[in-house]
């Protein structure tokens, strides 16, 4: 028996030599806790991405390599040495939480392996913390907030309350609008997150409906949000206390509001840098064969998964699968010659995208699905607030 | 301060406190009566939740849905009693904790396989989705009502039977000397399974009637266990009297320090660092509260008198 075992071990052991025709893409997400839904979504893409490629990326075959970072930085960050040490990815990509990526970064780049957030946007990682191995194909945290004080500013709101977690993305969240909003801010919660994370955010609404602010903006992502807009229009603040949000009314969460009726989150406004309708080729191929493959739209999570393994192929491609010279497929992946699905896409200084962000709403479709469109653009090739601050300018 | 925030967060509180106690009161009849450590007593919570929202989107209203899913939770902890927790009454606690935790994961990856990772939203009737206004400045969402009156009923139930029954006096003696009971010709076998199938019930009940505000989610009853520990420590472990006040006073701890912390650090201290101690204060809040009570009443504050 156990001469079986090693000679079955032998075999396989030659066959991976065998297989080294190919680039390694580890991709941390998550896959349990109520986040797994975030977590499926962006899986979803990934796969999507690989077989619109044709499993290929330039000469290599594509082999992805999904680790759960269970929602905690400490697991996050065991599965991203998982990848690198035993895995020996090539590149490491995902993260959808700021917290999960900042415990996981040193990891990645410390090893010279590339780093590509796929949702995440720690301040830190824009500016001190930027390295030429982190790229981003989503935004820094603050932009998306930023572009909503915008919105604020335009549509004459003159006072706010701020919720928002507890974690490092709740706080450059609310720093983002602030930054922007030039009116008064009345008030702010951070509440408890992680996987213990407070959902009855009954004593926080009804705070924000007694200071008097002209608007409630808040930052919930994942399987918050539905809880959150539910109880907004169960506590009936629509008319009182504007709801306007950043992450949290999305391709995830409208499918389960739209099916338990909370019609508040119809004609809510949000801002983003991607959006289904944005017409581009790429983008149509993208969200027509994601909704025919799963069902539902495509959330941004999704969106910007696509587009890191897009990146990823092109840059290997580019350096025709010569993954040794680190120099050349950083260049490569830098020049960012891919189809985005948000059309136009490069980075800036610090490896951030350059790019637009839209003002969205939430409207029925022609079918009664409930989507977003994009109503107006209030940034036009936006950098980041951080980029100065980072080295390698 | 206003006061009609103030009685609103007061309500907020009391609604906290009573759906900690439909969780924490059968964890103490099963802990204190049956000395037996479930961990996951909460998964039941979880999966009152889960069952009651299919049910709502199959039968087409939420409160039927309820009136269905109860006694399906009732004979999952009766089931639960059955072949996990009858088989470990002779060990020691670590081997409880052990097979509940691993009981725990094996309900998670359950509820997972069966309704996947999304959760599920629950939709209510028409006439409980509004708001009751009491004054120009006091709104309550209605369910909230809802929820205060559904938590006082099962506590007035729940009293009422322990206290006045002959299945209440069974469980209370069982609880001091089971041998006797036995020796009595009850079958103390079939009276355990009816208390574990009567925490899960309740437990059930608590997930079903949150599901509508934060809707049915993996691992939502690992959130609220540990503060269900921490009411039956700070209560006194096995008394439901004691469950049910330190519910309360945990509820209200949490809501009011959630909403009034920062305003009270504001007066010692600058409104930037309030605004960032406050809230990891008042995530601490109620274990600083259950360590002030286990360093002066090791007991808890209403120990059970016969133990």
């Amino acid at each position: 028996m156990n001469k079986l075992l090693t000679a079955a071990l032998a075999a396989s052991l030659t066959a991976t030599a065998a297989y080294a025709e190919s680039v390694k893409i580890g991709f941390v997400t998550t896959l349990t806790t109520p986040a797994a839904v975030i977590g499926k979504d962006m899986e979803n893409a990934v796969n999507l991405a690989v077989e619109h490629l044709g499993g290929k990326a330039g000469p290599l075959d594509i082999e992805v390599i999904f680790g759960d970072d269970q929602f905690a930085p400490e697991a996050g960050k065991q599965a991203t040495d998982k990848l690198v040490k035993q895995d020996n990815v090539d590149f490491v990509a995902g993260y959808i939480w700021s917290h999960v990526l900042l415990a996981s970064r040193k990891s990645v780049v410390d090893a010279d392996k590339i780093l590509i957030s796929a949702n995440a946007g720690p301040s830190q990682m824009a500016g001190k913390l930027c390295d030429k191995n982190y790229f981003s194909t989503s935004w820094q945290n603050d932009q998306t907030p930023m572009a909503m004080g915008e919105v604020l500013n335009k549509a004459g709101v003159k006072s706010l309350y701020l919720m928002a977690p507890n974690y490092a993305a709740g706080k450059d969240m609310t720093a983002g609008v602030e930054r922007t909003f030039t009116g008064e801010i009345v008030g702010k919660d951070l509440t408890k997150w992680g996987a213990d994370a407070q959902l009855d955010f009954s004593a926080e609404l009804a705070k924000a409906k007694a200071s008097g602010a002209d608007g409630l903006f808040v930052f919930y992502p994942g399987a918050a949000a539905g809880a959150f807009v539910k109880q907004y229009q169960q506590a009936g603040l629509k008319d009182t206390l504007p709801l306007y949000s950043v992450f949290t009314i999305d391709g995830i969460s409208l499918p389960k509001l739209q099916q338990a009726g909370f019609t508040d989150a119809l004609g809510s406004k949000i801002t983003q840098e991607w959006d289904p309708s944005l017409d581009n080729a790429a983008n149509q191929k993208f969200v027509g064969d994601f909704k025919e493959k799963f069902g539902t739209y495509p959330s941004f999570y999704a969106a910007q998964s696509y587009d890191a393994i897009m990146l990823i192929a092109s840059a290997v491609a580019a350096v025709d699968g010569n993954l040794e010279d680190r120099d050349a497929l950083r260049a490569a992946v830098k020049a960012a010659d891919f189809e985005s699905v948000r059309g136009n896409f490069k980075f800036g200084t610090n490896n951030m995208p350059v790019q637009n962000f839209y003002l969205r709403e939430v409207v029925e479709d022609a079918d009664g699905n409930w989507t977003t469109k994009v109503v107006d653009t209030v940034y036009t090739d936006h950098v980041d607030s951080f980029a100065a601050e980072c080295s390698m300018n | 301060m206003d006061t009609s925030l103030l009685f609103i967060q007061t309500l907020n509180g009391l609604q906290l406190g009573l759906l900690l106690f439909l969780v924490a009161s059968g964890l103490t009849l099963v802990f204190g009566i049956l000395d037996f450590v479930n961990l996951a007593h909460a998964s039941l919570y979880m999966l009152g939740a889960f069952i009651c929202a299919s049910l709502t989107y199959a039968v087409g209203n939420f409160f039927l849905a309820v009136l269905i899913a109860l006694p399906i939770t009732a004979l999952l902890g009766w089931g639960a009693e059955r072949f996990v927790a009858r088989p470990l009454y002779a060990r020691d606690h670590l081997d409880h904790v052990l097979a509940t935790f691993g009981l725990i994961l094996v309900l998670d990856t359950a509820a997972h396989l069966i309704w996947g990772p999304e959760g599920i939203a629950v939709p209510l009737p028409e006439a409980f989705r509004g708001q009751i206004e009491l004054s120009e400045t006091l709104v309550i969402p209605t369910y909230r009502l809802v929820i205060i009156a559904a938590g006082l009923a099962a506590a007035g139930g729940l009293y009422w039977m322990v206290v006045h029954t002959r299945l209440g006096m069974l469980i209370r003696a069982g609880a001091s000397n089971r041998v006797m009971v036995g020796a009595l010709g009850i079958n103390i076998e079939l009276l355990f399974g009816l208390v574990f199938a009567l925490g899960a019930a309740l437990a059930g009940l608590a997930g079903m009637l949150i599901a509508p505000i934060t809707e049915a989610s993996i691992g939502m009853g690992n959130q609220v266990i540990i503060t269900a520990f921490v009411v039956i420590i700070v209560g006194g472990i096995g008394s439901m009297k004691g469950a049910f006040i330190a519910a309360l006073l945990i509820g209200l701890i949490d809501t009011l320090g959630r909403s009034f912390l920062d305003d009270i650090f504001k007066l010692v201290m600058s409104p930037d660092a309030a605004e960032n101690s406050a809230p990891a204060i008042s995530a601490m809040l109620i274990y600083i509260i259950m360590a002030c009570v286990l360093a002066l009443r090791p007991q808890g504050l209403f120990p059970p008198k016969v133990r």
